[in-house]
């Protein structure tokens, strides 16, 4: 399987045996010009969790619908099991107040489903008492569980949940998850997970790949975690100032461009530029270019380097 | 009095708004009222071609909305200017060119009036086999394509994602559309066909609990509209065609009255309990 020999070692941990749903090579979506995500690699397996972080902008949702055929790769391929089911919670969803639509008619929007499954979903969501609700009166929280217990009625091979538990308060949150992780158990569906806050989505993740217009590290929740890549993208505390001056080798600028640690411009970094903190494997093992020997190393990022990929 | 005309006007009339119903709410849903419009005002466009090479009317009409829907899908493409100017741009200019066809063509002589607000005390008993026929078509059609019309317009990306095909969907949708314009043109003309589209679908919503009832509201609305203006049009001796989109009118003021209509699921929903 591609994944098992790009992925970080703790990864192979899941059965071989699965099957593949989805697999991206290389793939990349390029609009106006500019490239939005290019050089994604990897693979979603029946049963398997793989969650996508990453800043805003960092092409997150359109890795996603890549993955799911909304979007056509321009470079690059993405090859599907035949006639994959999919169960899709897209990150925005505006449905005109014009439209009279319950939650229970939201259910089989995209195709029939038995009153026994639609009861069924959303007492696992936690919406029974809303069935008959308009969507347009849900609250946010409220709305993303109606979205995810459509996509759970569904019985897909695949779910695809952009940020599900967006507008949902903290204590529901950690119930999503779970629920979201019991259902892969008990259905070994394969499930692409978007979200922007890794330590809800630890636990029940087998891999998870941090994207910021490119793949920038991937591994395990904990692997990741601790990589100064992710650190640099994420770190809220008082040593990301310090791993943002000594660590990255470009920088992302707002119009897309990235700048590089000699100074040069281009149009964005991908994987082939050579200058990059890959945790993928592609260089394993030394992944941290200790040759930029012109980058200060701080002591908190030395530490993350030691744990990454363990 | 009832007299021959007048049953067949009403015929007519209804053939329209049954048809127009559900198709109309998919205009308001899809907030493609300005669009509808656009294609309605090419229809003269298609009359004046329909003279000039004396083809079927209702083939060139048909034909030209075909043809400016597809003309500004490709420009809403290029993103060159905004969809809302674009529409200002085709939708009065294939109006207008219609109209200076129309002058040109000093050997034919049509009633201009007719065609824009409709004529149809005029409905022969041909005109009413077209409407009923075609109109089965278009209510066929969009029975068939129910789902996929409705998950498309809530988020074509889940459609598509979830093994529908919204592209597609949307071109049949243009070909109803432009389908419905070419048989409503006599009824109520070319100024006031996306009226009977929108007006009952906007009434109906009031009354409806779900997209389905929607859209047999819309319809049964719609031929109260056509009933009462017709009425009104031979008591007070009115142009039939505004007359029935005025009725419509009185009708959508009527559902606005906040003890008319609101169904249970319209009322704000419980939520007290989360998590």
């Amino acid at each position: 399987m591609l994944m098992s020999k790009r992925a970080a070692p703790a990864a192979d941990n899941r059965p071989k045996s699965k099957e593949t749903l989805v697999s991206l090579s290389n793939a990349g979506i390029r609009r106006d010009g500019r490239w939005l995500v290019r050089g994604v690699e990897f693979d979603i397996a029946r049963g398997e969790v793989v969650t996508l972080i990453g800043p805003n902008g960092a092409g997150k949702s359109t890795t996603a619908k890549m993955a799911i055929g909304v979007l056509k790769a321009d470079e690059g391929s993405v090859t599907r099991k035949r006639d994959l089911r999919i169960g899709y919670v897209p990150q925005k969803l505006a449905i005109d107040w014009t439209m009279p639509l319950s939650v229970r008619r939201l259910m089989t929007l995209t195709g029939p489903l038995k009153d026994a499954e639609i009861a069924t979903a959303l007492d696992a969501t936690g919406i029974s008492h809303l069935a008959n609700s308009e969507v347009r009166h849900l609250s946010g929280g409220e709305f993303q569980r109606a979205l995810l217990a459509r996509a759970i009625a569904r019985k897909p091979d695949l779910m695809v949940l952009d940020e599900p538990v967006q507008g949902v308060d903290f204590a529901g949150e950690a119930a999503l998850y779970d629920l979201i992780r019991t259902i892969r158990n008990a259905t070994g569906c394969g499930i692409l997970m978007i979200s922007h806050d890794l330590h809800m989505v630890m636990a029940g993740t087998d891999t998870v790949i941090c994207l910021n217009g490119h793949v920038c590290c991937r591994g395990t929740p904990e692997a990741v975690s601790q990589s100064s890549d992710y650190m640099k993208l994420f770190g809220g505390n008082a040593r990301s100032l310090a791993v943002y001056n000594h660590h990255h080798d470009h920088t992302h600028l707002p119009d897309g461009r990235v700048r590089h640690a000699d100074g040069s411009i281009t149009e964005h970094c991908h994987p082939e530029d050579g200058h990059h903190h890959d945790h993928s494997g592609r260089d394993h093992g030394h992944s941290h270019d200790h040759a930029h020997g012109d980058h200060a190393h701080h002591q908190d990022t030395q530490k993350g380097e030691g744990t990454r990929h363990a | 009095m009832l007299d021959d005309f007048f049953i067949r006007a009403l015929i007519a009339g209804i053939g329209v708004a049954l048809t127009a119903g559900p198709l109309g709410c998919f205009v308001v849903w899809r907030r493609m009222a300005y669009f509808g419009d656009t294609m309605a005002h090419s229809a003269l466009l298609g009359v004046a071609l329909s003279l000039f090479f004396e083809v079927n009317l209702l083939i060139a009409v048909f034909g030209v909305a075909i043809l400016v829907s597809a003309v500004l899908l490709l420009l809403q493409r290029r993103q060159s200017l905004s969809a809302d100017a674009l529409l200002g741009i085709l939708s009065h200019s294939a109006l207008a060119i219609g109209l200076v066809l129309v002058a040109f063509m000093t050997w034919v002589r049509i009633d201009l009036i007719a065609f824009l607000f409709g004529d149809i005390l005029a409905v022969t008993p041909s005109d009413i086999a077209l409407i009923w026929g075609g109109g089965a078509v278009v209510v066929a059609a969009i029975v068939y394509l129910w789902r996929p019309l409705v998950a498309s317009t809530v988020s074509e990306d889940v459609a598509e994602a979830e093994g529908m095909n919204p592209a597609r969907t949307k071109l049949f949708f243009m070909l109803l559309m432009a389908l419905v314009i070419a048989i409503a043109m006599k009824i109520v003309g070319i100024m006031l066909i996306t009226s009977l589209l929108i007006i009952p679908a906007a009434t109906a919503r009031r009354f409806s609990a779900s997209p389905e009832w929607m859209a047999v509201f819309a319809s049964l609305i719609g031929s109260a509209a056509v009933v009462g203006g017709l009425f009104g049009s031979l008591t007070y001796d009115t142009p039939s065609g505004p007359s029935i989109v005025v009725a419509a009118l009185l009708l959508f003021i009527l559902s606005l009255i906040p003890a008319f209509g609101r169904t249970a699921a319209e009322r704000p929903a419980n939520k007290g309990v989360q998590g």
